[in-house]
């Protein structure tokens, strides 16, 4: 019995890892993200607005709200129901999209003024000036908060629990409820949360020294 | 020598009635002036008389209210609207700016080559070479794969004249080339705008260096206020200003 409380968790780890990995699959949704970023410092009135709607909201409202708006409050418009794993997943990416576009917003307009005036001074236009020389610089200077915004993101998939998703949370919850081993259980379930996101940690700081080696 | 030219060539700049406000203060107030190839304009005056202001309204980086300005044949409008005019300007007007403006993230080879191949499409081993030539000119051949952080000041503010070198300009603009470097590193930068005086590059420097203002340039223009209050050979200018303004200016920086 004892050894099943230790060795539960890896299924439900799958869960958490499957999420995860669905998330990143999604990479074109964190392209959007950054889309959002770069509109909010457009220019342009009519692409900046939606923008800072979508950032106000979405950070503005609680992650747990989302999910629960996204599962149970959706199908109500859409005339269906959702698959719970997608609904969850759909609420991180649109929660840490918010928040990403705010660390590609701050990236961006970290970068000094004169950057942008040298590579126009050279004739550059201003795409290839944001593409050649405000970019790279202002992704190197994103990597740390937007691993940060990983390790949130995929801690945020505990909340997917609450509508029923058999991670890991949930499936502690259901171990516990039949032999009532808490402390344990919740262990054992920090435990799989960090060993996801400090192998994550580790990787990024690779990526950062990397990034950075040129400066 | 350019009441001379004036008659015979094309002036590469000719502003008039140039005026630029920031909110209410009036930086640029009817500059009228003309610039014509292979002269060397220094422009001296007091820090906030609009002495950069000017000359960044030259490439297009500040934008003006009113009046009119004509660079190399490009006439660029009030208030930024010559979008394909500044394009243009931009790619025959190279600048060298106070802060030297490299770009960290690439090495000093590929800071002299980003423009040349992006710009002018140059493939890159005639980029290569061509900013290869460029470096040994300004006397750093041996810095080429460094980044700019590796380099001193000096070093990095002769990469930035290679590097605007480079797209071949016709016209050089320097914004206080020499006011971020420390004193010891300053004659280095002095000396390869020198040389390139030398080489009939047309110039418009704006600069603290009175030694070197009156060594190398044609004419002198002293702003005062957004204004320009006196302008002449150097010789006349520095040694009897006409105008009082421009004689306590030049008490307060002759003096030490």
């Amino acid at each position: 019995m004892v050894g099943g409380v230790w060795v539960y968790p890896l299924p439900a780890a799958g869960y958490s890892l499957d999420a995860t990995y669905l998330i990143w699959r999604l990479g074109h949704w964190f392209f959007y993200r950054h889309i959002f970023g770069l509109l909010r410092i457009s220019r342009l009135r009519w692409l900046r607005w939606p923008a800072i709607i979508y950032v106000e909201v979405f950070r503005g409202t609680p992650i747990l709200v989302q999910v629960l708006f996204i599962f149970y409050g959706l199908p109500q418009l859409l005339g269906g129901p959702i698959n719970a794993l997608v609904a969850g997943i759909a609420a991180i990416a649109v929660n840490s999209g918010a928040y990403i576009s705010e660390i590609v917003r701050g990236g961006v307009q970290s970068i000094e003024r004169g950057q942008g005036e040298a590579s126009l001074s050279l004739g550059l236009s201003r795409t290839q000036a944001f593409r050649y020389v405000i970019w790279p610089q202002a992704f190197r200077r994103m990597i740390p908060p937007l691993g940060n915004q990983g390790i949130i993101s995929i801690k945020d998939t505990s909340l997917f629990s609450v509508i029923g998703v058999g991670e890991l949370v949930r499936q502690g919850q259901i171990y516990i409820a039949t032999t009532f081993t808490a402390l344990e259980v919740y262990f054992m379930v920090a435990l799989m949360y960090l060993a996801i996101t400090w192998t994550l940690s580790i990787i990024l700081r690779q990526l950062e020294r990397r990034g950075l080696a040129g400066q | 020598m350019s009441e001379t030219l004036n008659n015979t060539t094309q002036p590469i700049v000719r502003m008039q009635q140039l005026n630029k406000h920031f909110g209410s203060l009036h930086v640029l107030n009817d500059i009228d002036l003309t610039i014509v190839p292979g002269e060397v304009v220094v422009i001296i005056g007091a820090s906030g008389s609009g002495k950069s202001t000017l000359i960044r309204c030259i490439n297009g980086l500040e934008e003006f209210q009113s009046g009119n300005l004509v660079v190399d044949n490009n006439e660029l409008l009030p208030h930024g609207k010559s979008t394909q005019a500044l394009q243009t300007i931009r790619t025959e007007v190279g600048m060298v700016f106070q802060q030297f403006n490299l770009f960290p993230h690439l090495s000093v080879i590929d800071n002299v080559t980003l423009a040349p191949m992006k710009v002018r499409g140059l493939s890159r081993d005639d980029a290569v070479s061509n900013a290869k030539r460029l470096l040994d000119r300004v006397g750093i051949a041996d810095q080429a794969d460094k980044y700019p952080s590796q380099l001193s000041g000096g070093q990095q503010q002769r990469v930035a004249l290679a590097r605007a070198l480079a797209m071949e300009p016709r016209l050089m603009l320097f914004d206080e080339p020499t006011s971020a470097l420390d004193p010891e590193m300053i004659g280095e930068v002095l000396d390869a705008m020198r040389e390139l005086a030398k080489e009939g590059m047309t110039m418009v420097i704006v600069t603290h260096e009175m030694g070197f203002a009156r060594e190398v340039a044609d004419r002198v223009i002293f702003i005062h206020k957004g204004e320009i209050t006196e302008q002449g050979h150097p010789e006349k200018l520095f040694d009897s200003p006409q105008h009082e303004r421009t004689q306590s200016f030049l008490a307060r920086v002759l003096k030490h």
